[in-house]
C-alpha cells in the first residue's frame, strides 16, 4: 500500500509567533521550525498502517528550503521516502492554492491513502484534506479515531459531537501528470487576503483574589455581577 | 437585496444555536436563506423563521444524511451557481469547515475559517480571526469568487428578526462522488443533559490540579449548577481522568464561550489556543504564578477542593432564590 503523509513545518508553538509587517505573512525566519504536532500523529498512523498492511510511507511537504530539517526528522521516525515541493513562487499561497499544488504532486506520486493531520498549529484552518479530496475526486474521512484497511475497503471511526460514526469508503488509485502553473499559486493569486492585523490588546487586568475561606463566594459574586447567575 | 446562504446545523429535529447566530450575522449583509440537508426541515423551520431566514432550501431524500460532508458541499455549490449569493456562511465546526473547503474548490472561491466577528467592507465581509493562540487579531477578506466564511459559535448573540422561512426544494441532484463516504452506524456516547462543548455558552474545564478521575465529579457539579458544558485540559485527558472528546486545546476542541472557567489548569499555550477567545474567563488555581491568570477576568488563588464546592453551593443557593 502506497501511503502518503502530508506534513507541514510550522513555527514552534512555544515561540512567540508573529506576522511580517510588509506582507502580513507568517514570520518563519525568526522562529524554530518543527513538524506540525498533529502531522506527527499522521506520520505515526501511516507507519502503523504500513506495518499492518504492508507498503511504504512517503512524506509530502510544501515549504521553503528550511522545511528539509523537518523532512529529515520524519524520515528518522521511519518514513521510507519524502517529496519536498519547493518553489519561491509558492510562497504566500492560501489553502485553495496549496491544495492545488499538493493535488498535482499526489497525481504524480500516486497513492492508496493520503493522511494529513487535522490542522496545522499555525494557520489552523483544517480544510486541506477536504480540498485535496475534492480536487482528487476521492473519498475523504476526517476526525478519524480508528482506521482499518481491509483490501481496498477503508473502515474508520469518525468522531462526532455525540460519539462516533462508523464510516466505510473505498481506497482510491489516481495517477496524473504534475506541472504547477506559477500563476495559480503564491500571494498575488491567493483567493483570500489579510487586510490588517494587530497584536491583541492585552486583556484588561482582571481581579485576582486570594482564597481566605471565601474565594468561592467571591467568585459567585463576580458571576452574579456579570449576570451569569 | 443580496442573498446570503447559511448552512443550517441541526440534529434532524432542531436547529442548533450557532445557526441562529449565523442568521443574525447574515442579516448585516443581505437576506439570509437557510440550507437544510436531510430530513426534519419542517420541524426546524419555526426557529429559522424566528431568526430571519427568508427561505429554507431543503435537500432531502436518497439517504442524503448517511453521507459525510460531500453532499452539503454539492448542494451549496448548486445553489451558489443558481442563486449567485453575496456570501456563504457555515459554522466553524470540523464538518462545517470541510464543507467550506470543498465548496471553495468547487466554486473557485476564497474561504476564511474560524471568524470570530464579521463587518461590512468595500469588497464584501471582513472577517476577524484570532491567531497564534490568540496573540494576534487579523482582519481578512475573500477577494476571489463568492466569499465563504466559517464562523465560530458564540461569535455574536443571536437576535430574533422574524421572516417567512418559506420552504423550497434545493433542486440539486447528488453525484455518485457525494456518496463515496457512507455512515454505516452512529454510535451515541452517554453525554447526559449537558450542552455540547463547542456550542455551550458556559464551559467549565478541569486540569492537572483536579488530581484524578473521581474528582472530576466536582467539575461536573459546578458545570451543572451553571448549565455549562464540561471540558478538560490535555494533561487531564492524557492521564485518562476525562474522555478525550472533551479535551479543550490545540489538539482538542476549540471553544469560544461567553464564560470559561479554568479549574486547576496552568494555561500552557496548548490549552490557551483552544479557549482564549472566550468572552469572560474565570480561573481557580492554587499557584499564583500559573500563566492562566494572565487571561483571567476574575481569578481565585486557592485550593480548588475548597473553592469549587463553595462556588457551586453559592450558585445553587442564588439560583434557587
Amino acid at each position: 500500500m502506497n501511503i502518503v503523509v502530508c506534513m507541514k513545518q510550522v513555527p514552534d508553538t512555544w515561540a512567540e509567533r508573529t506576522l511580517r509587517p510588509d506582507d502580513s505573512r507568517l514570520d518563519r525566519a525568526s522562529v524554530d521550525g518543527v513538524i506540525n504536532e498533529l502531522d506527527e500523529y499522521a506520520i505515526e498512523e501511516g507507519l502503523r498502517l504500513a506495518e499492518a498492511n504492508g507498503g511504504e510511507v512517503t512524506i509530502l511537504t510544501m515549504g521553503p528550503e528550511k522545511a528539509s530539517e523537518s523532512i529529515r526528522k520524519a524520515l528518522s521516525m521511519g518514513a521510507d521516502k519524502a517529496v519536498h515541493l519547493i518553489d519561491d513562487g509558492l510562497a504566500g499561497s492560501d489553502a485553495l492554492q496549496t491544495s492545488a499544488a499538493l493535488a498535482k504532486v499526489l497525481g504524480r506520486t500516486g497513492f492508496d491513502l493520503v493522511i494529513l493531520g487535522s490542522e496545522s498549529t499555525d494557520a489552523r484552518m483544517g480544510v486541506l484534506a477536504a480540498m485535496l479530496a475534492e480536487r482528487l475526486g476521492v473519498p475523504q474521512v476526517s476526525l478519524a479515531s480508528k482506521v482499518e484497511v481491509d483490501g481496498s475497503q477503508l473502515r474508520v471511526h469518525r468522531q462526532t459531537d455525540y460519539g462516533y460514526d462508523q464510516i466505510e469508503a473505498s481506497l482510491p488509485a489516481v495517477i496524473s501528470d504534475p506541472g504547477i502553473d506559477p500563476g495559480e499559486v503564491g500571494l498575488a493569486g491567493a483567493a483570500t487576503e489579510v487586510v490588517s492585523f494587530a497584536k491583541r490588546p492585552p486583556r484588561q487586568a482582571g481581579t485576582v483574589v486570594k482564597d481566605e475561606g471565601d474565594g468561592g463566594a467571591k467568585a459567585a459574586e463576580f458571576l452574579a455581577a456579570q449576570k451569569f447567575i | 437585496m443580496a442573498e446570503i446562504l447559511v448552512l443550517a446545523e441541526h440534529d434532524g429535529e432542531t436547529v442548533k444555536k450557532v445557526t441562529c447566530e449565523l442568521l443574525t450575522l447574515a442579516r448585516q449583509f443581505g437576506e439570509p436563506s437557510a440550507v437544510w440537508i436531510g430530513a426534519g426541515a419542517e420541524g426546524g423551520r419555526e426557529r429559522l423563521a424566528e431568526f430571519g431566514a427568508a427561505k429554507v432550501y431543503v435537500a432531502d431524500g436518497g439517504g442524503i444524511e448517511d453521507y459525510v460532508v460531500a453532499p452539503a458541499a454539492e448542494v451549496l455549490a448548486g445553489l451558489v451557481a443558481r442563486q449567485s449569493p453575496a456570501a456563504v456562511f457555515v459554522a466553524a465546526t470540523p464538518e462545517g469547515k470541510e464543507v467550506a473547503g470543498r465548496l471553495a474548490v468547487k466554486t473557485g472561491s476564497g474561504v476564511i475559517t474560524d471568524a470570530v466577528g464579521l463587518t461590512a467592507g468595500d469588497g464584501g465581509p471582513v472577517a476577524e480571526q484570532s491567531i497564534f493562540g490568540g496573540a494576534i487579531v487579523v482582519q481578512s477578506r475573500v477577494r476571489t469568487g463568492t466569499p465563504i466564511v466559517a464562523v465560530r459559535p458564540n461569535s455574536v448573540a443571536a437576535e430574533p428578526a422574524p421572516a417567512a422561512a418559506g420552504i423550497e426544494p434545493a433542486g440539486v441532484g447528488l453525484t455518485d462522488a457525494a456518496r463515496a463516504v457512507k455512515v454505516t452506524e452512529r454510535v451515541i456516547a452517554e453525554r447526559g443533559e449537558r450542552p455540547e462543548l463547542t456550542e455551550a455558552a458556559i464551559v467549565v474545564s478541569g486540569g492537572r490540579g483536579v488530581g484524578n478521575a473521581e474528582n472530576f465529579a466536582l467539575i461536573e457539579k459546578l458545570a451543572d449548577s451553571l448549565g455549562a458544558a464540561v471540558g478538560a485540559s490535555r494533561a487531564a485527558t492524557d492521564a485518562g481522568w476525562y474522555p478525550h472528546q472533551f479535551q479543550v486545546g490545540q489538539t482538542g476542541k476549540t471553544v469560544s464561550p461567553q464564560l470559561y472557567l479554568a479549574v486547576g489548569i496552568s494555561g500552557a499555550i496548548q490549552h490557551r489556543a483552544g479557549m482564549q477567545t472566550a468572552k469572560t474567563i474565570m480561573v481557580i488555581n492554587k499557584d499564583p504564578e500559573a500563566p492562566i491568570f494572565e487571561l483571567a477576568d476574575f481569578g481565585v488563588v486557592g485550593d480548588l477542593f475548597q473553592v469549587v464546592p463553595q462556588l457551586t453551593e453559592e450558585i445553587e443557593r442564588r439560583s434557587a432564590n
